[in-house]
């Protein structure tokens, strides 16, 4: 455990440094496109653990990122409405006006989101496969009509006027976070349930694994960390509008998870990246190219071709670790001559 | 909360909801019957089916377009060359009726080449896997269509005259009836087809189980090919008529028409026919009722009764109540 604290507090120094490196030395954009990287990380990670680790394939993340980004925006922002007994706009003032206030709001929206995820991790413990799929949708959904109807917020013009909190250095702390926790997660007895339950649910029953409780706590745990990615983009653009959150965006950290490998994390974080990065590395090709759109089309292609020929993703569900990569090393310097079953008993 | 409407809300308004809700129930339960045929044989959520109306519409758009200008450039139809929109005429409906089949065949070409290309190599891995290229070929079509067809929206050139006829106490537009007649018409053809020509048992069978469909002699790609084809040219025909009653074509259009009518689908009953008519009517009278006090809160009565019917009754209304096997 203090070995933990250790890596977290020399982690988070080193974000710190990197952080003031790149406002000094680096160009916005290119600051900007490494943030939008980090919350990408957090919502291919979390998003891991229940559609990777636990199998049970979510299409509804966008909604909890919605609801993370407009609960901490209510703290942190000065909401304006109309009010029509009175005949002119009434400002509501912000509770955590401050910088520091913006943890604070970011993990109630973060909890709010988790509160989303009992609600509807409960009512969706029956259903399985692509009606699963399909259910987490029409919830997404449904939370953006919600804030569509909800005037007060911004109905669907969006909202305004979020304080510009979200630096590389808190985005990259909490990447820092979920990406530790996960991997704890990933080897705790709670971990190897979630697995279990993915692998066969009936026997992972018998075994004495309560598999309605554990969905349900992946569900919280996927939804609390997708409502903080959710508020880092909010205050990363400074506007949130329904549209942002609409089903789209659930698939979009579908495909980071597909192409990475489902169930793997390191997976999820190049695939978070490789997702990321690129579609702005191309924005300058497209240009060029003069067909605006091509992007969009390269991506579903991509997924396609994906699913045919390589449907278990690039790292499949194995983790790249040192190991690994010492294994895929030049033949000779490695002792292991086993079967490719024993070596991945022997990964995890 | 609810932004209420001006006007006061009558039982002749309701009524009148009631009407255009079967219109519009009409047109999910043309498209909603590719989801469940699909689904009923190969256990897959199409979500590429949406994209497949949009491509109707979009392919009755084209085709009216040239053949529209060819008779300009002619003159004798028309005289006025700068027109490029005309109404629906005596003179016109044949290209509109061109346009219509060019649709249908167009549809039949894409829905088939989707099924060979993208979900014929995945048929034995996992559904998971198929789910996700179903995404993904939705995808493709979406930003396919951005890319060719541009994003703007375009109205087909020939247009129909809306006129109200009144139908005992409901003023309904003649488009919408003619919508409610073609979709009654193309239902009852596609029952009968399922149920009384071999073709149709041949497609009962495969999705009864496939393989021992298989080993009856029964040609199962063959079969499956016809499901998706069929299934297009229903998407095709609700393409085209959307186009004809809201002239407003883009690329995006098939993506929440294909969610709804999934939806309609799964409410009446996966795998079922007439559940697929019956949720896609009673799901477009639901939400032109509620449209009545909200048009917002319309768009998530579908969400909601998905969830509800998931929750309540997994198998719709209509469908066999199976027991999932573990």
């Amino acid at each position: 455990m203090t070995r933990l604290f250790v890596i977290l507090i020399v982690a988070l120094a080193v974000t710190f440094g990197v952080n003031w490196f790149l406002a000094e030395y680096i160009d916005d954009y290119v600051i900007r496109v490494i943030n939008l990287c980090g919350i990408s990380i957090i919502l291919a990670v979390s998003l891991n653990v229940i559609n990777g680790l636990c199998g049970q394939f979510s299409l509804g993340h966008a909604g909890f990122m919605a609801i993370g980004a407009y609960v901490s925006a209510y703290f942190t922002t000065t909401l304006r409405y109309f009010d029509e007994a009175e005949a002119k706009y009434v400002s509501i003032e912000p509770m955590f006006a401050t910088e520091w206030g913006f943890v604070p709001a970011l993990i109630v929206g973060g909890f709010a989101a988790a509160a989303a995820g009992i609600v509807v991790g409960i009512p969706t413990l029956r259903l399985k496969g692509d009606y699963l799929a399909i259910a987490t949708l029409g919830f997404g959904e449904i939370v953006t009509i919600m804030i569509t109807n909800f005037e007060t917020i911004g109905g669907a013009n969006g909202l305004p006027g979020l304080p510009p909190y979200s630096s590389t250095f808190w985005i990259y702390s909490f990447v820092i976070l979920v990406v530790m926790l996960s991997y704890y997660l990933q080897r705790s007895t709670f971990g190897r349930a979630l697995i279990a339950i993915r692998e066969n649910e009936l026997a992972a029953e018998v075994m004495g694994v309560n598999a309605a409780r554990l969905k349900v706590m992946a569900f919280i745990y996927g939804a609390f960390f997708a409502g903080i990615a959710g508020g880092l983009l909010g205050h990363l653009q400074q506007t949130i509008s329904p549209v942002t959150f609409n089903f789209m965006k659930s698939i979009e950290v579908v495909v980071m998870l597909v192409l990475g490998g489902l169930g793997s994390m390191t997976g999820a974080i190049v695939g978070a990246v490789i997702l990321t990065a690129l579609p702005e590395a191309l924005r300058d090709v497209e240009s060029s190219v003069g067909l605006p759109g091509v992007r969009m089309v390269a991506y579903s292609l991509v997924l396609i071709l994906l699913m045919i020929f390589r449907p278990q993703g690039i790292f499949g569900q194995k983790e790249l670790s040192l190991r690994l990569l010492r294994r895929l090393l030049p033949a000779g310097k490695s002792s292991d001559t086993g079967t490719g079953k024993d070596r991945e008993e022997k990964d995890s | 909360m609810l932004p209420l409407l001006e006007t006061e809300v009558t039982f002749e308004l309701i009524l009148q909801q009631i009407a255009n809700g079967v219109a519009k129930g009409s047109v999910y339960a043309l498209i909603a019957v590719g989801y469940t045929l699909v689904y009923g044989v190969l256990q897959l959520i199409n979500f590429a089916h949406g994209e497949v109306y949009m491509l109707g519409a979009y392919f009755s758009y084209y085709v009216q377009l040239g053949l529209v200008h060819f008779a300009l450039k002619r003159t004798w139809i028309f005289r006025l060359v700068e027109v490029r929109s005309v109404e629906m005429t005596a003179a016109t409906v044949h290209i509109a009726l061109f346009s219509f089949v060019c649709a249908i065949i167009g549809c039949v070409l894409v829905g088939v080449l989707i099924e060979r290309l993208a979900y014929r190599p995945l048929r034995n891995s996992s559904r998971l896997a198929a789910l996700i290229t179903a995404i993904g070929v939705s995808l493709f079509l979406q930003n396919g269509g951005q890319m060719v067809f541009g994003a703007d929206p375009k109205s087909p050139p020939i247009v129909t005259v809306q006129e109200a006829v009144q139908v005992g106490p409901v003023a309904l537009a003649n488009t919408k009836i003619i919508i409610i007649a073609i979709a009654a018409a193309m239902m009852t053809a596609l029952h009968l087809f399922v149920q009384k020509t071999k073709s149709g048992a041949a497609m009962r069978a495969c999705s009864f189980d496939m393989r021992t469909a298989r080993l009856m002699g029964i040609n199962v790609d063959r079969t499956i090919a016809l499901t998706f084809g069929i299934g297009s040219a229903m998407a095709a025909v609700g393409g085209v008529l959307v186009a004809m009653d809201q002239p407003r074509l883009t690329p995006l259009m098939g993506l929440l028409m294909g969610l709804k009518a999934f939806i309609a689908a799964v409410l009446g009953g996966i795998g079922s026919i007439p559940g697929a008519a019956l949720g896609g009517l009673l799901l477009g009278v639901a939400e032109s009722v509620v449209g009545t006090w909200s048009t917002t809160y319309a768009e998530a009565v579908a969400f909601i009764v998905l969830i509800l019917v998931l929750l309540v009754k997994p198998s719709g209304l209509l469908g066999k109540a199976g027991r999932e096997k573990v």
